[in-house]
């Protein structure tokens, strides 16, 4: 009992036959061989599956096909046109903010879609945003450097408390 | 069958270079170029091949560019045991050191040959050979060098090149296709023909399946794959095998039995035996007179948690083959233990590492490739790939053990010890596949004809033992005693854990040292150094105070711990000072670190393996519980198993200190157990109240509180 959804990934339009109750994310990864978006818990709790559905932060996994219908999605491959990096994601290579690399998807899907909607977004901002995802090596402080420096890539916005 | 290594001993070679001779074993040279370097030691997120690659490079005498590093295979590569206990930069770093210095000089004599000069005269540099005016490079002289000989015995262990490759920060090799989000996990390979398998765990450990309601499944594209207890679903399409098994929990019928422990009475538990008892320093005689101060500590069960639930894919060929792919930590070691379970020649299967998230220990890998193995047999020919729930990983993984130790000092006028007696009790701190004689893999015990599991045992000495790991006090006691009492009967499942009993000891240790120092009046880093004399402990622990600004006062409701220990007794020295605010809630705002690990390969890999372990065992010593009833593991979520998290974690700052011409050790079990302590101790320095049983919660200060005031 498939059906077809219609939905934006990264930009194109796509359609998907599956069963209405998967999830967005198997969809991404088994139907359109998005594996940049990882599977970590199936319930919503590392962030290791966000995705920006229509501007919001969502945990793919926790996101029936059925709601996803005429959507906007944007993975991790899709944040930035083109072949390059987001800033994010640069910020985390040039700070190696990273071990074992699984939790960073999730991060930098958040973490971009916050300095793409509050480009001045302070240390205690960005902390918060990325609560809620979940990193096990214990790479959290890097990823939170890289990210205030990723913010000052492009048009630099340095706020007073951050330049002492 | 056994799954140890054949160890010929010669007096030169390095170990792992003398089980695997043969220099074509680890090293090809394309035509093109480029570099083949193949080890037995995996990545599981540390960053140690790079660091080999790094080590590689400079031996040969090319950049690290031309190096390429494949994931280790049974069938190539060298067999290098696990990649566990911080040994891979010895073991493995010393071996591909040697073993490229020999094809660096068999090229070097190639290019020589050619010109007709004396070998001594030819020079490398990125991957070129120079004599005068004369270059040729490592891809041009490929095909006229055989490196299908054994590594010479009497060979130099190095080029003696020191580049400056080694030493540098060179950046991962892995983490550009893994912050770009490219398929490079095990997850998401996608091999030709591949089926998603699932498995449905029983409900408890002690369970057994009576009867399975096939009809439930009918509407459901998914083949039933059953044998005894072990029950699962293959099918084309991975959510439909999701809801299979969903559908399946429903449509079976199972004997539970209550097998596990009092979840909160763990040291009764730890305590009642029987035990084998380790005596690792036997007292020369009874205790001398003066004050006694005794206390006791304990850790709970530990969940591994690493961020991805296992994964495993198997393919049974046609030609009678076997092939799997694993994110084990010892692919030759699973390989045995396969061939064990089902009677079959080892010669036949095949294991590929293919990486995964984080691995630190051994967790449920090993147990996905099995799943897989079994689920596979019923397809022949058709890969099946095995995705773990979150639930199965946390519940169902092997776990840290619970432990708990009694430390007991007799002190002189001056508050300095005179003895120390100090007993451990726990369970085994691994069950590696073929570890104990038997396969070890979780389905097996749930088969038709299963296998049954002894009780976890612990590595020996040499290897730095499990349940007695860093139970010998670095300090120089005149009397000391350390017995470990490994449990024999073991209701839950444990295996070996980011640091074994080393993390409960130091912590044991390092809190005791600290009421000691209190008893006598002394400030803690003092009192350490009164006992302290290797100068390169000494300088660990200065340096730690000095970036910490041990001596600065600290606001009301603010407190600073140290916590310190050799890794192994022989392995890298590590100072950890924590600064905690305590007030309605524990607050650990940062860990100040000073660590020696010889000489240094990568400086940045060493300070994130060491910020990682160190933000690790903070989880670990605030968060972290296994909780169970008397039949199941109940913790078997993020919410029921929490974690650190962003706003939890605290800043790190790594100092490495160097010991010129000290032998490189591994870096990523070192913080564990000084972070423990130094926070306990920060804690106790912040509101005057000493919690010995971990987690450090703020339910365990109130208890304290409430404990001090009687």
């Amino acid at each position: 009992m498939t059906q077809a959804f219609e939905l934006t990934v990264n930009g194109e339009h796509v359609r998907i036959e599956t069963h209405p109750d998967t999830s967005l994310l198997h969809a991404l990864r088994n139907d359109l061989g998005l594996k940049g978006t990882r599977f970590g818990c199936g319930l919503g709790l590392c962030g290791a599956c966000f995705v920006r559905m229509d501007g919001q932060v969502v945990a793919a996994c926790d996101t029936p096909m059925w709601s996803a219908e005429g959507r906007s999605v944007v993975t991790v491959e899709g944040l930035e046109p083109g072949e390059g990096l987001h800033r994010v994601q640069q910020a985390l290579l040039d700070e190696q903010a990273a071990q074992c690399g699984f939790c960073v998807s999730g991060i930098i899907v958040n973490a971009a879609t916050l300095l793409d909607t509050n480009p001045d977004a302070d240390e205690a901002t960005v902390v918060q945003a990325l609560d809620r995802n979940l990193c096990r090596c214990g790479v959290q402080r890097r990823v939170v450097r890289a990210v205030l420096k990723a913010r000052c890539e492009g048009p630099c916005h340095v706020t007073p408390e951050d330049a002492e | 069958m056994t799954v140890q290594r054949e160890i010929v001993a010669t007096p030169t070679l390095p170990q792992d270079l003398a089980a695997n001779p043969v220099l074509s074993r680890w090293v090809t040279v394309h035509s093109d170029g480029t570099i083949d370097v193949r080890v037995g030691k995996v990545e599981l997120g540390q960053g140690i091949l790079t660091a080999l690659a790094q080590i590689a490079a400079e031996e040969l005498g090319v950049d690290i560019e031309q190096v390429r590093m494949p994931p280790a295979n049974t069938a190539r590569g060298p067999n290098e045991g696990q990649t566990s206990g911080s040994m891979s930069i010895i073991h493995s770093g010393s071996a591909v050191r040697a073993a490229c210095a020999q094809v660096r000089a068999k090229f070097a004599a190639e290019a020589a040959r050619g010109w007709d000069v004396d070998p001594d005269r030819v020079t490398v540099r990125q991957g070129v050979f120079r004599c005068d005016e004369r270059a040729v490079s490592y891809g041009e002289l490929a095909g006229l060098v055989d490196l299908d000989v054994a590594a010479d015995p009497g060979a130099p262990l190095t080029s003696g090149d020191r580049s400056v490759l080694v030493g540098m920060s060179a950046a991962r090799l892995d983490l550009p296709d893994k912050i770009a989000g490219r398929p490079r996990y095990i997850h998401d390979l996608a091999l030709p023909g591949q089926l998603s398998g699932r498995v449905l765990r029983p409900p408890s450990p002690e369970a057994r399946l009576l009867r399975v309601d096939e009809s439930r499944l009918a509407d459901l594209d998914v083949r039933l794959v059953r044998d005894g207890s072990f029950v699962g679903v293959v099918g084309a399409d991975e959510a439909e095998t999701m809801r299979a098994v969903k559908v399946l929990g429903d449509a079976t019928t199972w004997e539970e039995s209550d097998s596990l422990p009092d979840e909160d009475d763990l040291s009764a538990f730890l305590r009642s035996g029987p035990h084998e008892t380790v005596e690792v320093l036997t007292p020369e005689g009874p205790e001398p007179e003066g004050r006694t101060i005794s206390a006791t500590y304990s850790r709970p069960f530990l969940a591994h948690g690493s961020m991805a639930p296992s994964c495993g894919i198997a393919r049974w060929n046609d030609d009678g083959t076997l092939s799997v792919w694993s994110h084990s930590q010892g692919i030759h070691g699973l390989r045995a233990a396969i061939a064990q379970a089902l009677d079959i020649d080892a010669e036949r299967i095949e294991v590929e590492h293919a990486e995964n998230a984080g691995c630190y220990g051994h967790n449920g890998a090993d147990d996905a490739a099995f799943d897989a193995v079994l689920l596979a047999r019923e397809v022949p020919g058709r890969p099946v790939q095995v995705q773990w729930s979150r639930q199965d990983e946390l519940a169902w993984s092997p776990l840290a053990s619970a432990m708990t130790a009694d430390v007991r000092a007799v002190v002189d006028e001056s508050g300095s010890v005179l003895s120390w007696r100090y007993d451990v009790w726990s369970q085994g701190h691994t069950s590696r596949p073929g570890y104990l004689g038997v396969p070890g893999l979780l389905a097996g015990a749930y088969l038709e004809q299963p296998w049954s599991y002894p009780a976890p045992g612990d590595p020996p000495a040499a290897a730095g033992a499990g349940t007695v790991r860093n139970g010998v006090p670095i300090y120089d006691f005149p009397d000391r005693g350390v017995t470990g009492h490994r449990l024999l009967e073991t209701p839950i499942r444990t295996s070996a854990m980011r640091a074994l009993g080393a993390y409960m000891n130091v912590f044991a240790i390092e809190s005791f040292m600290d009421e000691l120092a209190l008893s006598a009046g002394a400030d803690p880093l003092e009192y350490r150094l009164r006992h302290l004399g290797d100068a390169r402990a000494r300088s660990v622990l200065e340096a730690a105070a000095r970036s910490a600004g041990w001596e600065t006062p600290m606001e009301e409701g603010v407190g600073l711990g140290l916590g310190f220990a050799r890794y192994k007794d022989k392995g890298a020295y590590c100072a950890v000072i924590a600064e905690v605010e305590a007030e309605s809630d524990i607050r650990l705002r940062r860990l100040t670190i000073a660590v020696d690990v010889g000489r240094v390969v990568n400086p940045d890999g060493v300070r994130n393996q060491i910020e990682g372990g160190a933000t690790q065992a903070a989880s670990w010593t605030l968060k972290e519980r296994v909780r169970f009833d008397r039949r199941r593991i109940t913790s078997d979520d993020w919410e029921s198993y929490p974690i650190l998290r962003f706003s939890e974690a605290p800043e790190v700052f790594v100092e490495i200190v160097e010991t010129p011409g000290a032998p490189s050790v591994g870096a990523g079990e070192a913080a564990q157990g000084p972070t423990a302590a130094a926070i306990a101790n920060a804690v106790a320095a912040a509101i005057g109240v000493r919690v010995r049983d971990l987690p450090l919660t703020a339910d365990a200060v109130v208890a304290a509180i409430e404990a001090a005031e009687g």
